[in-house]
Order: structure tokens, then C-alpha cells, then sequence
């Protein structure tokens, strides 16, 4: 089936109508997304655009989402990208749709197309009911075919439901504890199995004592063995749990390589092989005088999705199919490297998205189901569920990589950059199992396919080098990229991937610039921001924070801004923190303004914002992956501590101009680099003294405080 | 396999389970009361919290043995969508969470807090709540439910 020129690229890769809506069910319509619903409110956005283009109350709308038999394939739910592609993509089928069930309303029964519209799925000709519903005319409407692109969107009218408050579809059966996570779901005669990871990457099986990991087990167990890929099966998950817990110590592995534990710290990229590229302005041959310059290094350690629960995955094999049931953002790259992975035609697997804990981003939900599936080939017609442990999650998932950047810019006469580099050292932000393999489990099978080269997506959107450009009017700006293929630890992609550090870093400089300018840092950043709806975000901030210029730096007390519009292609965020510090730092307060084009679901969004903010303040001021010479070695909440509730600051988020009809701005990632620079700001105000590596912790203070 | 008997959300059962085995596996796994969910298994992320008479405990943490007679309310028994505590519609007007997989825990902290505590203050709310976690950052919604909770329940006299 070819597509029609000019559709939404999700369109037309999923052009068939019927893949997106459908009324197989009297006074339903059944639309399909392939996004997944992780915690960010996806379900019930799309839920609302589909009710407002085919003008049906919400209710009416049964939503299918990530199954890789009956929703489109959209790739992976990321990157802030749901509403701005995938919510797009579904409007315009919706519209589409509508069209075509009124073209055919008006040919049959003789109506002038123009006097017909939708009453809650009901045909009306001038305002008056014909007796016609979407449920009536939609056996006769060919849904099979391609999308065109022709049907005009409902942008004219008034909106009825986009841009209002819809409560969250979800989150009832969350309060009253209804068994809807991929944790909670039991298949008849499932096994609960824990795997034993191989210590190491390439670690190999010496000697497995299965008598004696019987002989402790408290019930029945299996030992399931595949290269070196080591299970535990049972019925009783408390015995295999047990089972698991004691199983290294009847296990011998070789190839125990240690690690060097010094890489914690993100210095050690300095000193590494690296893939070298310069993006946008060629390198300044002028050399300017040192008062003229300005140059600081700003590092971050390794980070965790550290999701509040561990991976969960399910997986049937039988009659040669496999099913598998997952929390994973991406069901159909997951299939696809399923099929790699396991050497199964994709045809054959179905994998289906079920709800897990929040994950923003890459976490171990892919691995899990991996896991499970490998465990159901070998045991044919029985469901197969694997859930990680804490210690598994912390120490084996994806992690954020490490970062350094050094933001250099030489200055013109009045103080304002000429030229800028951001240069950035970084891994791999973005290994998902899409991208050709990186499942944890494929490492430990006999025969396991190719890793990956390693690669960097271009800017915009970039990956390590996300937001290494600075939004502001400089003469020559250029991003200087170092691609480090090596890393002591599996790193993937995190809310934000490079955009935080390199928001850090860039807004950090704005302050110190602003400083040694002798100026206010809202109106330094003024000065040099062309952007009309960047410059309103920055001075709508300033205003609901009462920020004042020329407070006094040294307080203990201490207010910071941070600036960025996620990707220079999403939405526009502007915060401001308020922070404490005495040994340690607290924020105290933070404001946002963001905006994010047309807002779907506004308190949707806010939420989402909410989130966004508190989990970069936990980024800013906690957490760092801890490694020691076997690897991570924070494997649990004590050793990689994160915000608690008497921690958190109150935050306030407006958006700005969201009633704007601008196409809309994703913004699950928008808050979290200015989060963050808003917090280093304000702690270098509060301290007279600028701590450049993250996290901010007690350590890191004091040590500022002994040196001034 | 020792029996015992437990009192969950009003009802007696009796259980057949080997006595180390941690209550939250009993009340998952044997009693299909998924709605207590495992975080950790470490008693560190408050996942997993039920009342054991009254008290908040972690139940990844109890093992059967120490449960003989106890009376034990888990967030299925804490109120339903017909008749929802006052708590669970605090959530709801609030919008309050994101994944939501941290919320049935935080709700039997909260209920604890309240059934000693009517009138909490932000501080004594977080406080109470400082063994939860939530990795979405809904804590600010959170702290807001709790304290309408609270208000509505002073004012219908601290009914339910
Ligand atoms: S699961 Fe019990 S405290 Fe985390
Ligand atoms: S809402 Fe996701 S952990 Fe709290």
C-alpha cells in the first residue's frame, strides 16, 4: 500500500485508516495509538484528540494502544515526541475518517456535503438529525484504504475537548489498586522465573552446583540454562525469589575483567578514544586576548532512571508463536530485535505494551521482556513472567552516561559572546535495542547478533549534543562532539540525554557572563535572546518569581534562572529556583514558564512539567551512579538516594501562550536542563562561588566553602 | 506447611505458606490482592505499605509468622470506586500522580498519618510520607490530596 505525498511521516508509514479508528463496537469508536502510556498521560491526550476530530464525547472512545497486531507502529514513545508527531498523525486520520463517513452520508442519501456535520457520531443535515450514525454508514465505508491527507482538520471551530482538563483515564484504577500494571497480570499456569546475570559483560559460565541450588530451594525449581544465560523457573515466586537471591554463591563465572571505578567521575572521557565531529560554525582561527574569553568545564556523573519498581516482562511461546507482554516503549523495534535476538521470524511474534512504573527512558523494561521471552522458547506452552529485582534494575539497566562540557565563547566589547563553542564529551545516549541489539540477555546466548556501531543523531534533535547550541544570537555558534564508543557501563538514553548537561554548562556561563558584564542575568539573556517566545517565557518567569536584579550574592540565600527550548525544536522553558544552603543545599522554591504550543490537556501538561522539575532538582542536588571494580555498585535506594517528600521544593508551572493555535510542543523533557542550571545558578548566588560538577552535593559544597 | 490465620481488610483468611514468607508475596500471591506492589523488597521505597493493626508497615519486610491474628488493610480495603475514602477522591480531584505505581503505598502512609493526625500541616504531611518514594515527581500534587483529604474529612467529622 504507497501513501499519499505530503502525509505526516507517521501517517505514512501507517497509512491504512483502519490501523487508527474503527466502529466495530455499536456506539464505540476503537482508536488505536502506537505510543504508550508511561506514566506521562498519552492515553488520555490522545483520547481527546480523537473525540475532538470526529466530534464524539470522550467516553465513546476505546483506546488500543502499543500492540504490534492491531496499533500502528510509531517507533518508540520518546523524546516529548507523542502529541507533536504521533498526536498528528492520529488527527489526521481521525479527520480523515470523519470525512469519508460524510462524503458517503451526502452520495447516498443525497445531501449537500457542505450542510452535513457530527453530533456525538450522529449525522445531522443543517442541525437537524438524519437518522445516520458513524455505527450505521460504517460498513459501507472502505476503511482499508490509504490515508490521502485531504480532509481538512477541525481547527476552524471551536474546540470542545483539546485544551481542556480531562481527568486522567488511568488513574483511578491506580488509587483503588486495581491489578492493571504488567506486574500484576497472571497468566493461567505461569511460572514466575529471576534470572542470574552474568557479573560482567562477557562473562562466561564456569560451573553451575544445581544439586545444591536445589537442595536450598523451598519448593520446586528449574534451572534454565542457555550459553551463559542462567534462570530460575517456578510456580511459587517466593521459592524462585530465594532461590535467586543465593544462587551466586553456588556459581563460578570466568572472565571477571574489573573495571577501573575512577570512571564514576566524567573526567576519565577526556582521556578516551573518541569519534570526533564539529556541527554548524567552522572552528575561529583569531586568537583574542585571555580578558576577552571565557571558558569553564562542567561535568555529570552517570545517572539511573532508578524507575520506582524494577522491569517486569511476560512471554508465552506456543505453537510457534511468542507473545510478550511489556512495559517497554517501543513494542515494535522490541519485536524486531526479538526476532534478531532469537532468530524468529517477526511475523511470529506479537508483543503488546502493558503499564509498568515510570520509566523516562531506556530503562530495563526491554531487557525483562527479552528475558522472559528467552526463558518461554525453552518452555514451550508455559507463560513465562520475569520480574528484575531492585539490585538487578540499579545495576544492570541502561544508564544516562557520564558527560563533560566545556562551554568557550570570546566576547565582543560590550561583553556578549562573538563566538561560542560548546564542546561535549559524552557515550552513547541512545543504544536502544531498535537500533540492532543491545538486549542485555543476547550477550549471554551462544550465538548473539552484532552489536551496534556506535552513532550520534544529528542535530536537531542530537543526542549527547542536544541543546549544545545555545537558542541566543550569537554571530558563530559551533557544538564540538567527542563519541566516546567505550563505557565502563551500558548507557542509554535518559529524559533529556545530553540537553541536561549542556543546558547546565550553557546557562551556567550565561550567569558568569552576566556577572562580568555587571549585569542582571535576566536582562544579560534578554539582551542576546532574538526569539519572541523565548524572550516571553524568560520575562513571564522573572515576573511570577518577583525576581529582583542585584540581590546580594554570599547569603546563604541564593535565586537562579535557567533557559532552553528542549531541542531548539520543542517547547520553551524558563525557571526560576530559590535555594538555601547552609552544608547542603535545599531548594526552597521553583517556578516555570513554558510554552508548549497548543495544549492538549493543559493540567496534562502542568503535571508532566511538575514532574520534570522534581526529578532534575533529585539530578541536581543527589544522584550519581556509584561503580566499583565489578561494576555498579549502587544497587540500591541507599546507595543512589533520589528527592523524598520532605526534600522537594513547591513549584509553581504556568504556560504561556498555550491558547496560541501553534502546533503543539511536546514537553515531558522540556523543564529538566533549566531545572538544573536554575538550581546551579542559584546555589552559586547563595555560596558566592560556582560548583561545576554535578550532583551538588554536601561534599561538593563544603569543598567550595573551604576554598573562599 | 504452617497455617495461619490473618484478618485482611475485614475478612478473615487462613493461609497455608512457609512461615519466612514476606506478607506482601502472601497478600499478591496467595490472597490476589495485587493492588500493594513490590519496589524493592529492601523496606526502602514504601511500595509495598499496608496497616498491620493500624500501624504502617512495610510489608516486604513481615514475614508470615510475625502476623498470627493481626488485622491487616491494604489499599483494597481502604475504599472502592463506589464508595472511595476520602483519601482516594483527594487523588483523583487532584490529579494526583503520573505512573501511578507509588500511589497505593502512599495512600496507607497518608491514612496512617490521618487516623493520628486530623489536621496535618504540609511538614507533618511529608514527614509522613518521607518513606515513599515517587520517581515521578507528583510529590507536590500528592502533599495537596492528603491535605484536602484531611480537610474534608475534619469536616464531615471524621466520618469513614
Ligand atoms: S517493596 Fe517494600 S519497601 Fe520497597
Ligand atoms: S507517580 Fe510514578 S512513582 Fe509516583
Amino acid at each position: 500500500m504507497s501513501a499519499a505525498p505530503g502525509l505526516p511521516p507517521l501517517l505514512a508509514a501507517n497509512p491504512r485508516l483502519d490501523r487508527w479508528v474503527g466502529f466495530g463496537e455499536p456506539g464505540r469508536v476503537t482508536v488505536s495509538t502506537g505510543r504508550v502510556e508511561i506514566g506521562q498521560g498519552v492515553l488520555t491526550a490522545m483520547r481527546q484528540i480523537a473525540a475532538e476530530e470526529l466530534g464524539v464525547r470522550l467516553e465513546r472512545i476505546l483506546l488500543r494502544s502499543g500492540d504490534t497486531d492491531l496499533t500502528p507502529n510509531e517507533g518508540y514513545t520518546a523524546g516529548s515526541q507523542s502529541i507533536q508527531f504521533g498526536g498528528v498523525a492520529l488527527r489526521l486520520a481521525c479527520a480523515e475518517v470523519r470525512g469519508a463517513l460524510l462524503d458517503h452520508a451526502a452520495a447516498a442519501f443525497s445531501y449537500s456535503r457542505t450542510d452535513l456535520a457530527v453530533e456525538d457520531g450522529a449525522i445531522t443535515h443543517r442541525g437537524e438529525p438524519t437518522g445516520h450514525d458513524y455505527w450505521s454508514l460504517a460498513a459501507a465505508v472502505d476503511l482499508t484504504r490509504p490515508a490521502r491527507g485531504a480532509a481538512p482538520t477541525e481547527t476552524s471551530e471551536p474546540r470542545r475537548i483539546v485544551g481542556t482538563n480531562a481527568p486522567r483515564v488511568d488513574l483511578a484504577a491506580k488509587v483503588f489498586g486495581e491489578p492493571i500494571f504488567l506486574h500484576d497480570m497472571v497468566l493461567d499456569g505461569m511460572l514466575h522465573a529471576r534470572v542470574v546475570r552474568q557479573p560482567r559483560r562477557g562473562a562466561t559460565l564456569k560451573a553451575v552446583d544445581e544439586a545444591a541450588l536445589r537442595r536450598t530451594a523451598k519448593g520446586p525449581i528449574e534451572i534454565i540454562r542457555n550459553g551463559n544465560f542462567l534462570a530460575i523457573t517456578g510456580p511459587d515466586e517466593t521459592v524462585v525469589e530465594a532461590a535467586a537471591a543465593v544462587a551466586p554463591s553456588h556459581i563460578a563465572w570466568d572472565g571477571l575483567d574489573p573495571i577501573n571505578p575512577f570512571q564514576e567521575e566524567a573526567r576519565w572521557l577526556l582521556q578516551q578514544p573518541s569519534i570526533n565531529r564539529v556541527v554548524d560554525a567552522p572552528p575561529s582561527p583569531t586568537p583574542t586576548p585571555a580578558t576577552n574569553r571565557y571558558e569553564a568545564t562542567y561535568t555529570r556523573m552517570h545517572i539511573a532512571h532508578a524507575s520506582v519498581a524494577p522491569s517486569c516482562g511476560v512471554a508465552l511461546y506456543r505453537d510457534g508463536r511468542l507473545e510478550v507482554w511489556t512495559h517497554s516503549q517501543g513494542v515494535f523495534p522490541l519485536r524486531d530485535a526479538l526476532a534478531r535476538t532469537l532468530k524468529l521470524d517477526p511475523a511470529m511474534i506479537s508483543v503488546r505494551h502493558v503499564q509498568g512504573p515510570g520509566c523516562y527512558g531506556h530503562n530495563g523494561a526491554d531487557d525483562a521482556a527479552t528475558d522472559a521471552a528467552v526463558i518461554a522458547l525453552q518452555m514451550p506452552g508455559k507463560p513465562v513472567r520475569v520480574r528484575w529485582r531492585r539490585e538487578e534494575e540499579f545495576g544492570f539497566e541502561p544508564v544516562s552516561p557520564a558527560m563533560v562540557v566545556t562551554a568557550r565563547a570570546t566576547l565582543d566589547e560590550v561583553g556578549r559572546p562573538a563566538d561560542w563553542t560548546t564542546e561535549i564529551w559524552s557515550g552513547r545516549h541512545s543504544s536502544r535495542p531498535g537500533g540492532g541489539g543491545n538486549l542485555l540477555a543476547a550477550e549471554a546466548l551462544p550465538d548473539p547478533p552484532p552489536a551496534p556501531p556506535a552513532t550520534e543523531s544529528p542535530n536537531p534533535p542530537g543526542a549527547g549534543t542536544r541543546n549544545g547550541e545555545p537558542l541566543y544570537g550569537f554571530p558563530a555558534k559551533r557544538i564540538v562532539h567527542h563519541l566516546i564508543p567505550e563505557t565502563p557501563v551500558r548507557t542509554s538514553s535518559l529524559r533529556g540525554l545530553g540537553a541536561t548537561l549542556n543546558v547546565f554548562a550553557i546557562e551556567s556561563a550565561m550567569d558568569e557572563l552576566a556577572e562580568r558584564a555587571g549585569e542582571d542575568p535576566v536582562a544579560y539573556r534578554l539582551s542576546v535572546l532574538p526569539e519572541a517566545r523565548a524572550r516571553a517565557v524568560v520575562e513571564y518567569v522573572a515576573r511570577i518569581s518577583g525576581w529582583q536584579p542585584a540581590l546580594p550574592s554570599g547569603t546563604g540565600q541564593g535565586r537562579g534562572i535557567g533557559f532552553a527550548r528542549y531541542k531548539n525544536m520543542a517547547a520553551y522553558a524558563a525557571i526560576v529556583a530559590e535555594v538555601e544552603v547552609e552544608d547542603q543545599v535545599r531548594v526552597i522554591r521553583v517556578w516555570c514558564a513554558c510554552d508548549a504550543g497548543l495544549v492538549i490537556n493543559p493540567d496534562g501538561a502542568v503535571n508532566q512539567l511538575e514532574g520534570g522539575i522534581i526529578q532534575a532538582a533529585s539530578w541536581a542536588l543527589k544522584e550519581g551512579v556509584r561503580l566499583d571494580t565489578a561494576g555498579i555498585s549502587s544497587r540500591d535506594w541507599e546507595g543512589y538516594p533520589v528527592l523524598r517528600f520532605t526534600e522537594v521544593p513547591e513549584v509553581t508551572v504556568e504556560l504561556v501562550g498555550a491558547a496560541a493555535d501553534l502546533p503543539s510542543l511536546g514537553v515531558g523533557e522540556a523543564a529538566g536542563g533549566p531545572t538544573v542550571a536554575a538550581i546551579g545558578n542559584a546555589v552559586a548566588h547563595a555560596l558566592g562561588a560556582r560548583l561545576r560538577d554535578l550532583p551538588l552535593t554536601r561534599e561538593r559544597v563544603m569543598a567550595a566553602l573551604l576554598k573562599s | 506447611m504452617p497455617t495461619v490465620d490473618l484478618i485482611v481488610n475485614g475478612r478473615e483468611v487462613n493461609v497455608s505458606a512457609d512461615a519466612d514468607t514476606p506478607l506482601l508475596d502472601i497478600l499478591r500471591n496467595h490472597l490476589g490482592l495485587f493492588g500493594t506492589k513490590f519496589g524493592c523488597g529492601l523496606e526502602q521505597c514504601g511500595c509495598c505499605m499496608v496497616l498491620v493493626d493500624g500501624r504502617p508497615e512495610k510489608s516486604c519486610g513481615k514475614p508470615l509468622s510475625t502476623l498470627v491474628g493481626k488485622q491487616i488493610l491494604t489499599i483494597e480495603g481502604l475504599g472502592t470506586p463506589e464508595r472511595p475514602h476520602r483519601l482516594q477522591q483527594a487523588f483523583l480531584d487532584e490529579q494526583a500522580g503520573q505512573c501511578g505505581y507509588c500511589l497505593s503505598g502512599i495512600l496507607i502512609s497518608a491514612k496512617a498519618l490521618l487516623d493520628r493526625n486530623p489536621a496535618p500541616s504540609r511538614r507533618e504531611i511529608a514527614e509522613a510520607l518521607d518513606d515513599n518514594i515517587c520517581r515521578c515527581g507528583s510529590h507536590n500534587r500528592i502533599l495537596r490530596a492528603v491535605a484536602r483529604a484531611a480537610e474534608h474529612m475534619r469536616e464531615e467529622g471524621g466520618a469513614r
